[in-house]
């Protein structure tokens, strides 16, 4: 049945919201509830060091970060098994870890070392890793979403019941293949969740430049789908919906779309400051810091305490620098290298 | 045993192999199912394979081939048809910057088929009638075969479902109809890559492909009765292109004129120019020449379009200058 609806609290103001409105409603056991809490430390550590190789020259490229999208992220991703196909963002570094993949294959992918997945002919978290499932992104922004569009089809060919997760921006969300995509699998009943990560900016774009509907997710109902709009900030609520999309999709019952409200704490990339976003909207919306709101809640209930938050953080911080300087050992691919793949033998 | 069918019945035929050989193989496009596609070449598909597997999509080439590619990325075979060449212009990002760009990123192979019903001569206007195969000529990653003949259609569509790598098979749909020929009962692919002579001669080397096969064999069966030998070399695979073959040749005739039905601008043929001058200068005893399609959109007019077109003639008066010269 064709429905939106809000799941968050968003009609009291973000502040309020953001103290009192999460709770472990989820039905995640607690093992759970700190692996969630994990990934989403992990995402943002592992941005942090690849904002500093940045800073240092070490990044050769552009660097993109998800500050505010790790709930989104990784809640979205938790909803998957290892025979789903995910087809990730680029502020969806929480979702790579999620499904399994290392952080030095992240951090060999960022440096565009020898021995990355894609022998550095591609950078950051454009790669592919068949054997997670996990299909990156192009810089070309919802030419994906038919792709994933693709693996869902052929899951539904095979009777697979995997579904396919791909993700797009308040911007992208305006591109024309994402339009196509969305009314192939609706037609089709293919499994494919499209979670909409509405940062509030599209480059220096505010939403208000993009779209005139008041919530993304109302788009579901021009292709008669569900569509649902959920508080981007509380990992639980983006997981509970995620996981309903994800049984939709599994019972042959199409496509779903998932509008998560979130704000792009940092530039576009790594070379931009921001100067364009109203400070008092940064500073509204760093009260609902996605890590910061779970951690509270976690201690509150018990579930996780000062020593142990230490320990993980310390934990995640160690595998990185471990990750890091190995792939900084890692040297460039020999130039010639340049010359092969282009077909397979 | 062998026996005579056309081009469009040789498509179909290896189509049906496939479908039959592989389970993975399935189709993917606009009014292919049960409508048979838009010329017919799926027609009784569905009552034979299931809808399953020959499906009706959605009018969207954008999603056409990004499913395509998707599918094919997680270990399916689909062959993906353009209900005409024109438009696969809406689906140019995938295939140029996902599809193309696959297997040189990820070393994944990503084995799909893009059918493309492409060119003139059948009163179709700007919007039906393009020959749009050196747009991805320039793209790296696409392979683009060209048939000319029901032999080479039957093999190199088989040839192209069982490679790994993204084809593009470009069908010409004035030969769906026009050009018969023998065809094998029995089981048989042609190689991608592999040029064909089609002619033997000594005097000038045609290189040429699709429509222009056919043109080509016309004006040396002319040129022959006034007393020049002309081979004609069929390149059926545009990328990679057989460039052994075209160098043989030329260095055997020692003069060239490449004929393409595509506008000349561009086109393929400057490249087979380039290839020829920067390895086989020594070997020429006259200039380059070409004949292709004006650097316009084809027109609609019967008269406009006979004007815009290469043809027999206009390949056999290039012949005749070049065998002068």
């Amino acid at each position: 049945m064709p429905a939106t609806k809000t799941t968050s609290k968003q009609k009291k103001s973000a502040a309020a919201a953001a103290a009192d409105s999460m709770h472990l409603n989820s039905g995640l056991k607690s093992d759970e509830l700190l692996r969630l809490y994990s990934y989403m430390v992990q995402m943002r550590e592992f941005e942090d060091s690849i904002l500093r190789l940045y800073q240092q020259g070490k990044i050769v490229g552009g660097a993109y970060s998800g500050h505010g999208n790790e709930a989104t992220a990784v809640g979205s991703a938790f909803a998957l098994t290892k025979d789903d196909y995910l087809f990730p963002m680029h502020r969806d570094m929480g979702a790579h870890i999620v499904k399994g993949q290392s952080v030095l294959n992240l951090m060999l992918q960022h440096l565009g070392r020898d021995t990355s997945l894609t022998r550095g002919r591609d950078g950051t978290g454009h790669y592919s890793d068949p054997k997670l499932k996990i299909y990156g992104n192009i810089s070309h922004l919802g030419a994906m979403v038919p792709v994933a569009c693709g693996a869902a089809l052929a899951s539904k060919m095979r009777n697979e019941r995997a579904v396919a997760m791909t993700y797009i921006g308040d911007g992208g969300a305006s591109i024309g293949e994402v339009h196509e995509a969305l009314c192939m699998a609706s037609v089709m009943k293919l499994p494919l969740i499209l979670i909409i990560e509405n940062n509030q900016f599209a480059y220096s774009t505010p939403t208000s430049k993009q779209f005139i509907v008041d919530k993304l997710s109302k788009r579901a109902i021009g292709y008669g789908i569900p569509g649902i709009t959920v508080d981007g900030t509380d990992v639980m609520e983006v997981y509970r919906v995620a996981k309903e999309a994800v049984a939709r999709g599994r019972k042959g019952d199409g496509p779903t779309i998932i509008e998560s409200v979130t704000m792009r704490m940092h530039g576009h990339a790594a070379h931009d400051n921001a100067w364009y976003v109203p400070k008092q909207l940064f500073a509204e919306w760093r009260k609902k810091d996605p890590i910061a709101r779970f951690e509270t809640l976690l201690m509150s209930e018990g579930v996780l305490s000062s020593a142990k938050r230490d320990s993980m953080r310390e934990g995640i911080v160690d595998e990185l620098e471990s990750a890091m300087k190995t792939a900084l050992e890692r040297p460039y691919p020999g130039g010639e290298e340049a010359a092969k793949g282009v077909f397979q033998e | 045993m062998s026996r005579s069918i056309t081009y469009i019945e040789a498509i179909s035929e290896g189509l049906r192999e496939e479908l039959k050989r592989d389970p993975s193989v399935f189709l993917l496009g606009e009014d292919i199912g049960a409508y048979g596609g838009a010329f017919k070449v799926t027609k009784g598909f569905t009552e034979e394979f299931g809808e399953e597997r020959i499906i009706d999509t959605v009018l969207g080439e954008a999603a056409i081939i990004g499913a395509a590619s998707g599918a094919a990325l997680v270990g399916m075979r689909p062959v993906a048809e353009m209900q005409f060449s024109d438009f696969v212009t809406n689906g140019f990002n995938q295939l140029v910057n996902i599809t193309g760009k696959y297997h040189y990123r990820n070393f994944v192979p990503i084995p799909l088929v893009i059918r493309l019903p492409s060119g003139g001569g059948i009163k179709g206007g700007p919007f039906h009638s393009t020959n749009p195969e050196a747009w991805f000529f320039h793209a790296p990653g696409l392979k683009l075969v060209a048939p000319s003949t029901p032999y080479d259609a039957k093999g190199l569509i088989k040839a192209a479902i069982r490679d790994p790598n993204p084809v593009l098979y470009f069908e010409h749909k004035f030969l769906y109809r026009h050009s018969k020929g023998e065809v094998p009962e029995q089981e048989y692919t042609v190689e991608i890559g592999k040029a064909d002579c089609k002619r033997q001669g000594s005097d000038i080397s045609v290189i040429t492909y699709g429509t222009g096969v056919h043109w080509a064999l016309e004006a040396a069966e002319r040129l022959e009765q006034e007393g020049t030998s002309v081979e004609v070399i069929d390149l059926r695979t545009l990328l990679p292109l057989d460039t052994r073959s075209i160098l043989d040749s030329v260095k055997k005739t020692g003069k060239v004129l490449i004929v393409h039905e595509d506008t000349l601008t561009g086109g393929i043929g400057g490249e087979i120019a380039a290839i020829v001058s920067e390895h086989a200068f020594s070997n020429l005893d006259a200039p380059i020449r070409r004949v292709a399609a004006l650097d316009t959109p084809v027109p609609y007019a019967p008269t406009l379009e006979e004007y815009f077109l290469p043809n027999t003639e206009k390949v056999y008066k290039a012949l005749k200058s070049l065998a002068e010269y």
